[in-house]
């Protein structure tokens, strides 16, 4: 069954010369419990197609159904069916834990109190926050915080869980966490999970990916399909001779071959690089010293398709200033 | 673009959930009260200054505002003034507690309240509710400096106090929750103070006496909705001053009481003025709060 669907979605922010295309007429569906994946880099449009699927904005033009029901003129029946984690936090810090979890429940009608309290238990426990739920989540981590949103958007059973930009910011040790969580909650729940990330190593617990550029998705398929769709294989070879070898693979094979920058070995690109390698090696008529074999990423993939690099590692300010919002704040905030 | 139609929705269950959804969003605004001790003391500190500074080094200056009666019936300075500072609190507290609705969005919570499956009636309600709630108890607190000024308190007078002091806060509240509904940053903030909240304040009678004023300023306080909401706290206060039944009756005359048309508004009249003032202010923010962009 079909949780997600969305036909031609258009989202135009501001009018006339200052007008911006954030969403420029999107088509892809979601079946139900798969991980869906978007992947983009900054501005590409991922939150504002979150913000569309979830209520809190309208769309320009174009359709979009939740759980079977429209965004736009089903908004209630929309919300009871989904949770959301949203790029960035969403806590009441002068709240603790659990006041946040109460609060979420009876917005969300989770009725009797029985039932409330078992619920929470179990989201708590699970995210590992049961012991600090009396502590209000001014003494909390940015990954302590990022638990907690996830436990919270879980509380009410969603048949959805959108999850913008989950570890944004977050140490490695923690995402690793709060991906194990998110692939504990599809075995337990049978939930489907919709997420937006630049991190290209996290993209590939996807199901499946929609890589989003400008707007528009430019590719849609498992990480595997995308990566054997447009990059291969990249081997590095170091041979005793590796002037001479670079010349046969060049005659022999036809393929592009670049030397490496630091002047030992070479590299070039082929299809089904496991299999090449031992061919490669009996026929070598020179000694060949090391071998390795990359396997292409996602980040290749999008370089090939945009000539752009996603920028995995590197941290815009925008984010650094997010990673900054998830920290404790000292002191006081005026009301 | 296409407008929203919402989805209708009945049954008791329904109504039960909003009017839980409204409790705990009442409570959540008690909670963060409480918990911001700072905001306690400091919402204490403003009224001090006040009472014990200008009320205090003012008084032998101004006298007895009511020239003639004499012999201790007179209204004089820190008695006026008393119920003015009261109301400055009150709204100061009421229209903070509005506008926090910024904070929360700034800070991302209006979001999690936005994408529930709750009326954003019942989220303006609850949000309104719970400011007015703590617009009261700040007005409540300040009776404690009473005895200290020597102003006469009586059981009466404080049961009749609190009803008053929260309507006026739910009016305002109301009025902070409207103009923060469509606001989008922190700096429209301190324009808020600057153009709304002092002026409001200064052009109520709550400081010093509405007497002989420029006709444009005399206008300015008849259609400030807080001179309505400050007259009744001060009737309420000097009723129980010992003060004779006609020098009450002439209040309007000193500037000590609010006259419109020609008519001396009573306490009824008041709260006529900011009940309707109030309930067009909760229609507003909630319109203003269900504008989806
Ligand atoms: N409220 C808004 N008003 C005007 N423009 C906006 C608004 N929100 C987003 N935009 C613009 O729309 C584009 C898409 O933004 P969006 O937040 O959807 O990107 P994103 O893919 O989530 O990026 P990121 O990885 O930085 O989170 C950007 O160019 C952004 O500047
Ligand atoms: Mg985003």
């Amino acid at each position: 069954m079909k949780i997600i669907e969305v036909d031609n979605l258009v989202k135009v922010y501001g009018k006339g010369k200052r007008a911006l295309k954030a969403v420029d007429g999107v088509n892809f569906s979601v079946e139900e419990g798969e991980i869906f994946g978007f992947l983009g880099p900054n501005g590409a449009g991922k939150t504002t197609t979150i913000n569309i699927l979830c209520t809190l904005l309208l769309p320009t033009s174009g359709r979009a159904l939740v759980a079977g029901h429209d965004v736009v003129r089903q908004q209630a029946a929309v919300r009871k069916s989904i949770g959301l984690v949203f790029q960035d936090p969403t806590v009441d810090e002068q709240l603790t834990a659990e006041e946040n979890l109460l609060f979420h429940a009876i917005l969300y009608n989770i009725e009797p109190a029985s039932k409330r309290r078992a619920r929470m238990e179990t989201v708590l426990k699970m995210v590992e926050l049961y012991e600090r739920r009396k502590d209000t989540l001014k003494t909390f981590s940015g990954g302590m915080k990022r638990r907690l949103e996830i436990a919270r958007g879980l509380m009410h059973y969603p048949r959805v869980l959108f999850l913008d930009e989950p570890t944004l910011g977050l140490d490695p040790q923690t995402r690793h966490h709060i991906w194990s969580y998110i692939l504990e909650l599809r075995e337990r729940e049978n939930i489907t999970i919709f997420l937006t990330t630049h991190y290209m190593d996290e993209a590939e617990f996807a199901d499946r990916i929609a890589i989003i550029d400008h707007g528009k998705i430019i590719a849609l398929d498992t990480p595997d399909a995308l990566k054997s769709m447009v990059a291969r294989d990249v081997i590095t070879v170091h041979t005793a001779d590796d002037e001479r070898m670079a010349e046969i693979v060049r005659e022999q094979f036809g393929l592009d071959v670049r030397r490496n920058p630091d002047g030992r070995g070479f590299s070039f690109k082929v299809d089904g690089g496991a299999e090449f390698i031992p061919k490669f090696v009996e026929q070598s008529p020179v000694h060949v010293l090391s071998i390795s074999l990359r396997r292409p990423t996602l980040d290749d993939v999008f370089l090939e398709l945009t000539g752009r690099q996603i920028r995995d590692e590197e941290v815009t300010d925008k984010d650094r200033m997010r990673q900054r919002a998830r920290m404790p704040v000292r002191g006081h905030i005026a009301r | 673009m296409e407008t929203p139609i919402a989805v209708k929705e009945t049954g008791m269950g329904d109504i039960t959930h909003s009017l839980r959804s409204i409790g705990i969003i009442w409570y959540r605004e008690i909670l963060r009260a409480l918990r911001n001790r700072a905001m306690i003391v400091s919402s204490l500190g403003m009224p001090i200054i006040f009472l014990f500074i200008f009320g205090e080094g003012l008084s032998p200056s101004m006298g007895n505002l009511t020239r003639f009666m004499g012999g201790g019936a007179d209204v004089n300075f820190i008695q006026y003034i008393f119920p003015g500072v009261i109301g400055m609190n009150v709204i100061m507290a009421s229209i903070m507690s509005g506008v926090s609705v910024v904070w929360d969005r700034e800070f991302g919570f209006l979001k999690e309240v936005l994408v529930a499956p709750v009326p954003r009636v019942a989220v303006v309600l609850g949000k309104v509710l719970g400011g007015a709630t703590v617009g009261m108890l700040q007005g409540v607190m300040m009776l404690i400096f009473a005895p200290l000024l020597g102003v006469r308190l009586s059981v009466g007078m404080v049961l009749e106090l609190i009803p008053v002091l929260f309507l006026l806060s739910l009016s305002l509240t109301s009025l902070g929750v409207a103009i923060a509904a469509r606001m989008r940053s922190l700096e429209s903030f301190q324009m808020i103070m600057q153009f709304i909240l002092f002026p409001m304040i200064f052009l109520s009678g709550a400081m010093f006496p509405m007497r002989d004023l420029p006709a444009w300023m005399d206008f300015l306080v008849h259609i400030n909705p807080v001179t309505y909401a400050v007259d009744p706290l001060r009737q309420i206060v000097l009723r129980a001053q010992n003060i004779p039944e006609q020098m009450l009756a002439m209040l309007p005359q000193f500037g000590l009481g609010v006259e419109v048309f020609g008519h001396a508004m009573t306490i009824q009249d008041d709260l006529m003025i900011i009940t309707i003032f109030g309930a067009l202010m909760v229609v507003l923010a909630m319109w203003l709060f269900s504008i989806r962009d």
